[in-house]
């Protein structure tokens, strides 16, 4: 699935929520599904700054794709984590560094999380396609040398 | 006087309790960060606005004269409502925090100097915190906690053997906006005194909930904000003893807090001048004084007693949902509660009330030693005025079953 087909599905299946509560209770559940980064990579340089609760990212590049994991202490901050990795996770770096994540304001996150949640979402997607980008250059880079 | 308050008929005077959010009743339990504003500090803002907009002390003109009057009388309002001995030991600013900030820099350039010490408690809001330590490494003076016990009540016995002669200050809070701890300030002051330390209470979480006179207190310095006491944001107090502040330097230099000025030498003004450089917030002082009518007209005692009853029943009512636990169990304590819930992240039980139209504040509430004392990321706090009802103590619990519900 594309980045956009995966950000449609999420949007539709919005759709079916009536309330805000809903909503919740689909976020809190994807928090459960999120997946988790290894212990090891639980560092302080894997923090990301910006946000009320403490998230944890990583990513790794496997066979022209980037894979992301990650946790938190929140589990509504978990479920938002959970959503962004399943729309961004295994694809190239470049497909990352170009996507428009439209979603966010589709399903009317943008208005309903809390100022601290959505700087929190933003820093994230801020950290993850830093990683893609750093990707695309060490590829680059790999390829000018080889 | 102990009449009992009418809550139902108060409650009118505050339109934005019947707010919608979400399609769902305002429950308003964040009283601890802003108050609600009556229509009657409302109507004052109206006011002036329409009628009587004028810069103050300035104009030769009727308005700025009327204007100009009317401050005036809003600073002698305020001194009477915390019994200043002169109406020029109130000095106006933004709020608690540059009150905080003006002592710290005013007297720590007058009274601090390498080696020195200023003390302050465990239980600091960041604005109690910061100014000092700015001041501190200016002057390489030293600033010394006064630590607590896990009720989160100060350790006084420290407190007496950390009071040495190279403390210059202690700047400590009234009531704990994280724990709700009420301090003994009176016995602080004394043990100060007695070694002739002045004393600053940062009176922000207490000005709204407890009649306080400064001279019976025999406080040197207060600071507290207008807009936890049902007035404008934007406009603040300190009150500092005549004494102190006619030694103190100028905080802020500017118009308004001169006599004369040449290129070579000002002269500056006589108190309170001298500490208000620049255009003050007119509108927000008069706001304040028609918030002081309002709550002078109610009685801070029938207010506090109305507080105390909601705090009895919110710490029932909230205690019988499983897994709870308190943040702050002191003896002494005000109308506000601080909690987590089993192991779910405050900001998650935050979230969820509030979706359910509950308003209360999550996280460090501005005082991070605090969290990190007791191992935590942050509490759930909610936080009550005089006009909160039983009824919705009652909804906050059942939001947070709901959210309990929801997040395990």
């Amino acid at each position: 699935m594309t980045i956009n087909e995966q950000q449609d599905e999420i949007i539709e299946e919005f759709e079916l929520y009536g309330d805000w509560m809903d909503k919740y209770e689909a976020i809190i559940q994807l928090g459960k599904e999120l997946p988790l980064i290894d212990d090891q990579y639980k560092t302080d340089d894997n923090l990301i700054k910006g946000c009320q609760s403490r998230v944890w990212l990583h990513s790794e590049y496997k066979d022209g794709k980037v894979f992301f994991t990650a946790d938190s202490d929140a589990i509504i901050t978990k479920g938002l984590i959970s959503m962004v990795i399943k729309v961004l996770s295994e694809h190239t770096p470049k497909e990352i560094a170009d996507s428009d994540l439209y979603f966010v304001n589709a399903i009317g996150l943008n208005s309903h999380l809390s100022p601290t949640r959505s700087n929190g979402l933003l820093s994230m997607l801020k950290q993850m396609k830093a990683y893609a980008v750093a990707y695309q250059v060490k590829e680059l880079n790999t390829q000018n040398n080889g | 006087m102990s009449a009992e308050l009418n809550i139902e008929e108060i409650r009118k005077d505050f339109p934005i309790l019947d707010a919608k959010v979400y399609g769902k009743r305002l429950v308003y339990l964040d009283n601890g960060a802003t108050s609600q504003k009556p229509v009657q500090v409302l109507e004052t803002l109206d006011n002036y606005y329409k009628e009587y907009n004028s810069n103050v002390h300035r104009g030769v003109h009727l308005l700025s004269q009327v204007a100009t009057e009317a401050y005036e009388a809003a600073r002698k309002k305020v001194a009477s409502f915390i019994n200043a001995k002169h109406d020029h030991e109130v000095i106006f600013t933004r709020g608690t925090t540059e009150s905080i900030n003006l002592v710290a820099s005013s007297f720590g350039k007058l009274a601090l100097k390498k080696g020195d010490e200023v003390l302050i408690s465990a239980m600091e809001h960041h604005s109690n915190i910061v100014p000092w330590q700015m001041i501190c490494e200016d002057k390489e003076a030293v600033l010394k906690v006064i630590p607590m016990n896990t009720n989160g009540e100060l350790l006084m016995d420290e407190f007496a053997s950390l009071l040495t002669d190279k403390v210059k200050i202690v700047s400590v809070t009234y009531i704990s906006n994280s724990l709700g701890t009420i301090n003994p300030v009176k016995e602080i002051i004394n043990q100060a005194h007695a070694k002739n330390i002045p004393v600053l209470l940062d009176v922000a979480q207490a000005i709204q909930h407890v009649p306080i006179d400064v001279q019976e207190l025999d406080v040197d310095f207060i600071a507290f904000s207008g807009h936890k006491i049902y007035g404008p944001t934007g406009i603040g107090v300190l009150y500092g003893k005549e004494e102190w502040l006619n030694k103190m330097p100028p905080y802020q230099g500017g118009g308004d807090m001169i006599k004369t000025v040449t290129f070579a030498k000002t002269i500056y003004n006589d108190l309170p001048y001298k500490f208000e450089a620049g255009t003050p917030d007119v509108a927000g002082a008069i706001g304040l004084s028609a918030a002081i009518d309002y709550v002078n007209n109610l009685g801070l005692e029938n207010i506090q007693q109305a507080e105390h009853e909601l705090l009895k029943y919110a710490m029932k009512k909230l205690s019988e949902v499983d897994g709870l636990r308190f943040i702050g169990n002191a003896k002494e304590h005000a109308s506000l509660v601080s909690f987590l819930v089993r192991d779910i992240h405050p900001f998650d039980t935050g979230d969820i009330l509030d979706k359910q139209g509950i308003a209360v504040r999550t996280g460090h509430h501005c005082t991070q030693p605090v969290m990190d004392f007791f191992g935590i990321p942050g509490t759930v706090r909610a936080s009550f005025a005089f006009y909160n009802t039983k009824e919705e103590v009652d909804l906050l619990a059942a939001g947070i079953e709901k959210a309990v519900m929801m997040l395990s």
